[in-house]
């Protein structure tokens, strides 16, 4: 699934994002495949549709809350458009029959999109075909069978959006993930927080902790089967790691009078970077998670926070104020002063590395507002992606493409709640939670 | 000693200075509205003694004062916090039978990883100062909340400043 991406699909994004190169999209020739490129200038959605799978056997209701994930996923992109089967001229009846590809081009649809499902005990068999309407032909890959449990039934619906996704735009798809938070409740003075993780669209949501103490700022491990993040169990912050599968949990061993924060796993899950405390002075740690080996990276009288790994593991990402300004900074993974990055007006907080290491996510505060920002790794191209009251904390879908961050409104009955938005600053909206929310952290595309 | 019993060492003493001090993230208090004027209208003190008893943490509390306020970005002491710490050490050298944790805040403007260093700041330059003043480093400890825990909730400046703050929670007992 997790297929790289083709060569020439990274030249096509270089230069879309390299310069001002004015595109239509979706780019459609008569001989080259239905294609959107996700770059600057207005995208117009792709027109698709999407029948109702087929039920081949006891799978009526799955069959038809697949196609609804399906459709809901890549609408929720912001790129396709699903035309209503209101509108079809020609239904699908056997997954293996022809395809009237006039009466999809009657009706405008780029991309059909048919699949079949059927049910035998616990047990789901999903397939699926995109065809290229214009052309008559199956696009190249899209033809694919997934099987497993029926309770896992959203993850195949994922899976089948995710590879029409990556075929149509070139990227990596983002949507078979899950998303740790923090779950909130109660006043502002007085909030209840409690960990939580959930499909990347809001769905299945799950408890992991109880409310009983503050939780902050959860972050996957590179495989998805750890988290690690700040808790006041003890009474102080402190790190803490838990274990997916079975929440067994444990807090990194204390440094007394110390407090432990920010922490982020390194790309190969070996190691964490944090912030550490002491005398009211914060640097950045690593800790070896085997040996238990702690090692200072940043060695100065100013605050150090908020470290994250590039993806290839040789460099970290931090913020500083050692200017008396909040800045970021970025230094090799052996430690270091390391180099400011960040240059325009305001404060420059929370950075992230992206996935593909092309860029850095940050929060910035300018003028009584708050930002969610991208900038190239040396600091260039900066683009602000959002502005209110209080957005922080971005997080990167695994593709590179899309952040989720918190964003809080103002005044006593303030509350928080999960935005995303992708990298061109299209597409914002905000996740469905049960309640209050903050501090996302995407998981790895699953396995 | 191991985690566990660490952990429940902590929560215990946690747990005690919570209860001797139910309003140290309400309103009220010496710093707060109110409170150094020793009104105390309203404020519940069971457990805190009584007000009158110069040894009592009510006392501490409502007429010594329990907490300092910083400026936007500021770990800094000001005069009047200078002031306030200077009486907080004096009754502290009095009473040794008492620790106490001192609580770094920071108001809602800034990221979360920033306002916990920034609480933190704040608590050392409590912490620091107490010590100057004589009190024994091993019956001080600091926590930063960060902006987790405002005890005014608008969002001006009215609140914020309030929110900037340091407050000295005591516990009986000797050290933290």
């Amino acid at each position: 699934m997790t297929r790289p991406m083709r060569p020439y699909f990274r030249t096509v994004l270089a230069l879309a994002f390299g310069a001002l190169s004015l595109m239509a999209a979706p780019v459609l020739a008569q001989s080259s495949p239905p294609r959107i490129v996700i770059g600057p200038g207005v995208i117009e959605p792709m027109p698709i549709a999407v029948p109702t799978f087929i039920d081949e056997g006891g799978a009526r209701d799955y069959a038809r809350e697949i196609s609804r994930v399906v459709i809901s996923d890549l609408e929720g992109t912001g790129f396709f458009r699903n035309i209503g089967e209101e509108a079809h001229i020609s239904r699908i009846t056997s997954f293996d029959g022809g395809i009237a590809f006039e009466d999809w081009k009657a009706i405008n649809a780029q991309v059909l999109v048919t699949g079949a499902v059927s049910v035998a005990g616990d047990r789901i068999t999903v397939k699926f075909r995109a065809y290229d309407v214009f052309n008559g032909t199956t696009l190249d890959g899209a033809a694919l069978q997934f099987a497993g449990t029926t309770d896992g039934w959203r993850r195949m619906a994922h899976k089948v959006a995710d590879v029409i996704y990556s075929k149509i735009t070139g990227e990596g798809g983002y949507f078979d993930s899950r998303v740790v938070f923090v779950s909130e409740s109660g006043p502002k003075n007085a909030r209840l927080k409690r960990l939580a993780v959930m499909d990347y669209d809001g769905a299945n949501v799950a408890y992991l902790t109880d409310s009983s103490s503050i939780v902050l700022a959860p972050r996957f491990s590179p495989q998805g089967d750890q988290i690690v993040y700040t808790s006041f169990e003890t009474g102080f912050p402190r790190i803490t790691l838990m274990d997916v599968a079975t929440l067994r949990r444990r807090a990194l061993e204390e440094q007394p009078g110390t407090m432990t924060f920010a922490p982020r796993f390194s790309p190969d899950g070996r190691t964490v970077v944090f912030s550490l405390e002491r005398g009211g002075n914060s640097d950045i740690y690593l800790l070896d998670l085997n040996s238990g080996r702690l090692t200072q990276l940043t060695n100065s009288p100013s605050i150090e926070t908020a470290p994250s790994f590039s993806p290839d593991g040789s460099q970290i990402v931090f913020e500083s104020d050692r200017t008396g300004v909040q800045q970021i900074y970025v230094m090799p993974a052996s430690g270091g002063e390391g180099t400011r990055i960040s240059g325009g007006e305001g404060r420059y907080g929370t950075p992230v590395w992206s996935p593909r290491g092309d860029y850095i996510a940050f929060t910035k505060q300018n003028a009584g507002r708050f930002h969610i920002g991208v900038m190239r790794t040396d600091g260039s191209e900066e683009r602000l992606l959002t502005a209110s009251f209080l957005d922080e904390g971005p997080t990167w879908a695994p593709n590179g493409r899309v952040l989720m961050f918190t964003r809080e409104t103002a005044g006593a009955g303030g509350q928080t709640s999960l935005w995303s938005v992708d990298i061109t600053g299209r597409n914002l909206k905000q996740i469905p939670t049960d309640g209050p929310a903050s501090d996302p952290a995407w998981s790895p595309l699953l396995p | 000693m191991s985690l566990a019993a660490k952990s429940l060492l902590l929560i215990a003493v946690l747990g005690l200075a919570a209860c001797n001090n139910p309003d140290r993230y309400g309103q009220g208090g010496a710093g707060g509205p109110g409170g150094a004027g020793g009104a105390g209208g309203g404020i519940d003190t069971t457990g805190l003694g009584d007000p009158n008893n110069p040894t009592s943490i009510a006392y501490f509390n409502q007429r010594v004062g329990d907490r300092v306020l910083f400026a936007v970005d500021q770990s800094t002491l000001s005069p009047e916090a200078r002031q306030i710490l200077t009486a907080q050490a004096q009754w502290l050298n009095q009473n040794p039978g008492y620790a106490a944790i001192i609580e770094g805040h920071a108001d809602e403007q800034g990221t979360r990883e920033y306002n916990l260093n920034l609480g933190a700041k704040r608590a050392a330059a409590v912490q620091n100062f107490l010590i100057s003043q004589g009190v024994a480093p091993g019956r001080l400890r600091t926590i930063s909340y960060g902006k987790e825990r405002p005890i005014e909730v608008c969002s001006a400046e009215a609140c914020y400043a309030k929110n900037r703050r340091a407050v000295t929670v005591l516990s009986a007992g000797a050290g933290v």
